[in-house]
C-alpha cells in the first residue's frame, strides 16, 4: 500500500487554483494544432471539455455510444445547477458552497478540489446565460433560484424540471460549432473497449463501431474518460439503459486506481418499483422537496386501510399524518440531504408503514403547497373572498409552472394524478460519488489519462448535494481540464502524431477482439439481463441503503459465483460484425460484475457510517442523534484507491490522506 | 393481456425488410411499450431461434429522445405528449394487434430492425445550431442582460425539442421544419441569439434541404405526434426569420 499524493497547489485555499494556473505549462496556439485529445463520453463533463478543447486549439476527437452525443445522460438532469452567485442576497458566497459541499459530502471530498469547484461556479452560469440557455427567469427578466436539499440559501438555478437538457444542449451546441469547424471529429455509435498504453503513457483507445461492428484503433497525446457513473452495477438505478462503466473500468484495469467504490448516491424521491419486468426507475425531482411535504400514516391501522383501499390518502386528517423529516429534523425539515431523507424512508418502511402493496413507498404530498400558493394568488388577483375550489385551481397552477413536466411524468407511468392526490416515492440508486481516482489535474495515475464528471471521484466525498452534479460536470469540462491538461501536454509539443500500427495498438484490439468473440463463441443457455438482475438483486439487497459485515461478506461469495456462471454460461445472439446491442450489453455486464465485487470489498473494508455509506455496525447508539450515521475520522478521513491486480478478488487498496485546513471535521447534524 | 405484434425485421441497411408476427402472453398494463419489448426479447432469446429485435433506447423517461418506432401507424404510438419508452401498455386491450415499425423518412435510413439513422439532425445542428460565444466563462454577468419572462419562456418551450424525429415520421413530406424551427426559435428569441440570426437561419435551413427533408405544407401533424407539443408557431417564426434574412441579407 502507498500514500497516493493529489498535487494540491501550496498556498490558502482561495489562492490556490488562481496560482496554480498561473505557473502550469502552457502549449503555444501553434502547437496545439499538432496535438490530438480523446474525449470519451459527451455528457456535461465530456461534452463541454470537448468544445473547449476543440476551440483552444486542439484537434478532439469525441465518442459515444449513443446515436448522437446530445443523447448523454446529463440530459436527464432534472432539478438544476448550483452556483454562488447571491442573486437572492441571502448570504450565499463562494465560501459558503464550499462549506456546504464538503459538509453534504460528510467530510470525505478533498477540499482543494471542492473550493475550486465553487469557485468557477459562477463563471457556469455566465457562460450558459451566453451559450443561450434559457434558464428560468423572474418578471424582471432576471435569473430565478430555488433551494435545494442539505442548505440554506437559495443558489440553484433551472430550467423548470428539464436543467440537465438545457446546459447538455447547451454544451453540444458548443461542441456542433466546433464539429462544423472540424475541430472535433465525433464518432457516435462508438463505444471504448480499451486504452492503448505506449512506454506507460495514454496513447489511444480501441473503439467498436457499433453498427458495422468494426474494432478500430485511435491515438492520441492524452485521453479523457468521461463516461459518467456505474449506479447500473445495481441494475435497476435512474441511469440510463446504456449507462456503464465499461471506459471507466477499461483504464481501472490498465492502472488507474478507483476510488471510493462504495458511495453510491440513493436518492429518496423515485417512483417506487412495481413488477419483475421492470427495465429502469425514474426519478422525481429533489426540487419537488421545496414544496412537498413527505410523511406515512401515523397508525399501522391506516396503512391497513389504504393497503385495502378502504381509505385514500387524502382522507387522513394532519393528526394522522406522521411528517416524520419535519419531525426528526426541524432545522432543515423536507429538504435534508439525500442520504439521510433516504434512510428516514427505508426506516419507516422497514417499520411497517410503506404505504403501496410493496410496502415500499411513502407519500410526497403538494396539498400544502397548492394552498399556499393558491392563497398568495387570490391576493395577487385581489379576490378576498376566493372559494376553497378557486384557491385549488390557481395554486395547481402555480405548481403546474414549476413543475408541470415532473407532475406529467409521475402521472404517465402510475396512472395517478398528483395534483389530486399525495405522490408515492421511494429511494433508487441516482449517482456515483466514487470513480477513477485523479489528483487536483484531474489525472488519473495512467500518465496522460485524465477522469471528468461523475466518472472521476473527488468532489462529492461520500454523499452528493442536489444540484452539484451538473456544476461538477461543467467545471471539469469548461474551466479545469482544459487549463490542467496543457500542463501535460505542454512535455508533447515535439511528439508528432501517434502512429497506430504499432505492437501497442495490435496487441489491444487483438485482446479486445478475443474478448467479444468468446461472447459470440459461449453456447450458453442464460441471457445477459439475466445475470445483470442476479447482480442488481446482490447489490441492493446486501450492498445498499444499509450495509453489514455478514451481508457484505455473503454478497462477495455471490457475485463470484455469478461472475463465473456469467462467463461460463451467458448467450449472446448474433454476430460480431453487426448492431448487435445483447454483444454491448454482455462486455459491459460483464464489467459491472468485476466492479460489484470491488464495491463490495470497499464497502467492507470501511467499517464506518459517512454520507451515502451506512454501516450497521456504524451508528449512534445515544443522546439526540441516535440512530444517526456515526462517521470515523480517526481511521477512515481518507480515499481508498483500489488497483486492479489482475484478480478481481484481490484488489489492493492505496490510501490518500484527507486533511482539512478550512473546515472543522464535525458530525453533520441538520437536526 | 395477450398481443400480436407485427414487427419490421430488417438485417442491415440494405437488406429489403419483411414484417414478422409475434405472439406474446401475460402483458402486464403496468409495463411499459418498452419494457414490453423487453419481455419479447427475453423471449427470443430463451428460444434461441432468431435474434432479438434491435430498437434504440436510453434514458427510458422521455428526455434523451432516443427511442423511437412507428407504431399502429404513429410516432411513439396512440397516447399523446409521450415518447414510446413512456408509452404504457394500459393504452392497448387484450387481444390487440400491434403494428411496429420504425420511423420512416429518406433523411432517416434504416440502420437494422426498428433502428433508424437521424445523424441528419446533428449536421442541420453543425450548421448553424449554436451561438458563437467562446466557452471561456469570461463573458458579462449572467443578469446583465435582463430577458423579458415571456420571451425566455417562448425560448425554452422551443428549447425542450428532444431531437427524436417523430415530427418526420408523421410528416407526409418527411419534413423536419419542426426540429429545424425549434432551435432556430430559441436562439431568436434571446437577445445573445440575435446577433447570428440571419446567418444561423439561412444556414441551417440550406442543411435541412440537403439532407433530403420535405418542405411544410402545414397539416400540423408534427406538433400533434410531437412529445414534448413543440409548437406550430415555431414553424411560422422560422419562416419569418428566413424571409427577412433573404430579403436584407448579412
Amino acid at each position: 500500500m502507498s500514500v497516493l499524493d493529489a498535487k494540491i497547489p501550496e498556498g490558502p485555499i482561495k489562492d490556490k487554483w488562481t496560482n496554480h494556473k498561473n505557473k502550469i505549462n502552457l502549449v503555444n496556439p501553434a502547437n496545439k494544432r499538432l496535438i490530438d485529445v480523446i474525449v470519451v463520453g459527451t455528457g456535461l463533463a465530456g461534452g463541454s471539455a470537448a468544445a473547449s478543447l476543440a476551440e483552444m486549439g486542439y484537434n478532439v476527437k469525441a465518442f459515444c455510444f449513443q446515436d448522437s452525443p446530445r443523447r448523454a445522460h446529463s440530459i436527464a438532469a432534472q432539478g438544476g445547477i448550483n452556483a454562488a452567485k447571491n442573486y437572492q442576497n441571502d448570504g450565499d458566497s463562494v465560501y459558503r458552497l464550499f462549506y456546504d459541499t464538503v459538509k453534504g459530502g460528510d467530510y470525505r471530498s478533498r477540499e482543494a478540489n471542492v473550493y475550486r469547484l465553487a469557485e468557477v461556479s459562477t463563471n457556469i452560469i455566465d457562460q450558459c446565460v451566453a451559450q443561450g440557455v434559457p434558464f428560468a427567469r423572474e418578471y424582471g427578466g432576471l435569473l430565478d433560484n430555488r433551494s435545494f436539499g442539505g442548505v440554506l440559501v437559495s443558489r440553484t438555478f433551472y430550467a423548470k424540471g428539464q436543467t440537465g437538457q438545457q446546459l447538455l444542449l447547451g454544451a453540444y451546441s458548443a461542441m456542433n460549432r466546433q464539429i462544423g469547424k472540424g475541430k472535433i471529429k465525433m464518432y457516435s455509435r462508438h463505444e471504448m473497449l480499451d486504452l492503448v498504453k505506449v512506454d506507460g503513457k495514454a496513447r489511444g483507445i480501441i473503439a467498436r463501431n457499433t453498427v458495422t461492428g468494426e474494432l478500430e484503433k485511435h491515438s492520441a497525446h492524452a485521453v479523457v474518460i468521461a463516461s459518467g457513473g456505474y449506479g447500473n452495477v445495481f441494475f435497476l438505478s435512474t441511469n440510463a439503459m446504456g449507462s456503464n462503466v465499461t471506459a471507466a473500468w477499461k483504464i481501472h484495469k490498465k492502472g488507474a486506481y478507483f476510488a471510493n467504490p462504495c458511495y453510491t448516491q440513493i436518492h429518496p424521491t423515485c417512483i417506487p418499483r412495481s413488477g419483475d419486468y421492470q427495465s429502469k426507475l425514474t426519478l422525481m425531482s429533489e426540487s419537488l422537496r421545496n414544496d412537498g411535504r413527505i410523511w406515512v400514516p401515523k397508525h399501522l391501522k391506516d396503512v391497513e386501510a389504504i393497503k385495502n383501499g378502504t381509505k385514500k390518502p387524502t382522507e387522513l386528517s394532519e393528526d394522522e399524518r406522521d411528517y416524520y423529516l419535519e419531525r426528526r429534523y426541524p432545522a432543515f425539515g423536507n429538504l435534508v440531504p439525500r442520504d439521510v431523507a433516504s434512510r428516514a424512508a427505508k426506516e419507516r418502511c422497514d417499520a411497517g408503514f410503506g404505504v403501496n402493496e410493496t410496502g415500499e413507498a411513502v407519500y410526497l404530498d403538494f396539498a400544502s403547497a397548492i394552498e399556499r400558493y393558491g392563497k398568495e394568488k387570490a391576493t395577487i388577483l385581489g379576490e378576498v373572498d376566493a372559494s376553497t375550489e378557486r384557491i385549488k385551481a390557481l395554486g395547481e397552477k402555480v405548481v403546474e409552472n414549476k413543475y408541470g413536466n415532473l407532475f406529467q411524468m409521475y402521472e404517465k407511468i402510475t396512472d395517478e394524478n398528483p395534483y389530486k392526490t399525495p405522490m408515492q416515492i421511494y429511494p433508487a440508486v441516482h449517482y456515483t460519488m466514487g470513480g477513477v481516482w485523479v489528483d487536483y489535474n484531474l489525472m488519473t495515475t495512467i500518465p496522460g489519462c485524465y477522469a471528468a464528471g461523475e466518472a472521476n471521484f473527488s468532489d462529492h466525498g461520500a454523499n452528493r448535494l442536489g444540484a452539484s452534479a451538473l456544476m461538477q460536470g461543467l467545471a471539469d469540462g469548461y474551466f479545469v481540464l482544459p487549463y490542467t491538461i496543457g500542463d501535460y501536454l505542454a512535455g508533447d509539443i515535439r511528439t508528432g502524431p501517434i502512429p497506430t500500427d504499432t505492437p501497442e495498438f495490435d496487441d489491444a484490439l487483438n485482446d479486445v477482439k478475443a474478448r467479444l468473440e468468446k461472447f459470440i463463441n459461449n453456447n450458453g443457455t442464460k441471457s445477459v439481463d439475466s445475470f445483470h438482475k442476479r447482480l442488481g438483486k446482490v447489490m441492493w439487497n446486501k450492498v445498499g441503503m444499509a450495509r453489514n459485515e455478514k451481508g457484505l461478506k455473503e454478497a462477495i461469495d455471490e457475485i463470484k459465483e455469478i461472475r463465473e456462471e456469467f462467463h461460463r454460461d451467458v448467450y449472446v445472439p448474433g454476430d460480431m460484425y453487426n448492431l448487435n446491442p445483447e454483444l454491448e450489453k454482455a462486455s459491459r455486464v460483464s464489467d459491472f460484475i468485476e466492479l460489484g465485487e470491488l464495491f463490495a470489498n470497499d464497502a467492507l473494508e470501511r467499517m464506518e457510517s459517512c454520507g451515502g455509506h451506512f454501516r450497521e455496525e456504524s451508528a449512534e447508539e445515544d443522546g439526540p442523534q441516535k440512530g444517526e450515521a456515526k462517521r470515523d475520522d480517526v481511521n477512515y478521513a481518507h480515499v481508498s484507491a483500489w488497483e486492479w491486480t489482475g484478480d478481481p478478488s484481490a484488489p489492493v487498496m492505496h490510501k490518500e490522506k484527507l486533511t482539512f485546513n478550512d473546515i472543522e471535521l464535525k458530525q453533520r447534524s441538520y437536526k | 393481456m395477450k398481443l400480436t405484434l407485427k414487427i419490421w425485421r430488417q438485417k442491415n441497411a440494405t437488406d429489403k425488410g419483411a414484417i414478422k408476427t409475434y405472439t406474446l402472453d401475460n402483458v402486464s398494463e403496468h409495463m411499459s411499450f418498452l419494457e414490453m419489448m423487453d419481455v419479447l426479447n427475453e423471449q427470443l432469446i430463451t428460444e434461441g431461434k432468431e435474434e432479438p429485435i434491435a430498437f434504440d433506447h436510453d434514458c427510458r423517461e422521455g428526455i434523451c429522445g432516443m427511442c423511437s418506432m412507428h407504431i399502429n401507424g404513429e410516432p411513439h404510438g396512440p397516447d399523446r405528449g409521450v415518447t414510446t419508452c413512456q408509452l404504457h401498455m394500459r393504452k392497448f386491450n387484450d387481444g390487440d394487434t400491434i403494428y411496429i415499425e420504425p420511423f420512416r423518412a429518406k433523411g432517416f435510413p434504416v440502420v437494422k430492425d426498428l433502428v433508424v439513422d437521424r445523424s441528419a439532425f446533428d449536421r442541420i445542428q453543425h450548421a448553424g445550431g449554436f451561438i458563437s460565444v467562446p466557452t471561456s466563462g469570461n463573458t458579462q454577468d449572467a443578469n446583465a442582460t435582463p430577458v423579458p419572462k415571456a420571451d425566455a419562456d417562448k425560448a425554452f418551450d422551443a428549447a425542450t425539442c428532444i431531437g427524436c424525429g417523430a415530427c418526420v415520421a408523421s410528416c407526409k413530406n418527411a419534413s423536419a421544419m419542426l426540429f429545424v424551427s425549434a432551435k432556430v426559435s430559441q436562439f431568436s428569441l434571446l437577445p445573445q441569439g440575435k446577433v447570428e440570426a440571419k446567418r444561423r437561419v439561412l444556414n441551417m435551413v440550406e442543411q435541412m434541404d440537403k439532407e433530403g427533408f420535405g418542405n411544410c405544407t402545414n397539416t400540423g401533424a408534427c406538433s400533434v405526434e410531437c412529445p414534448k407539443g413543440i409548437s406550430l408557431e415555431n414553424i411560422a417564426r422560422m419562416n419569418r426569420e428566413y424571409l427577412k434574412a433573404t430579403i436584407s441579407g448579412e
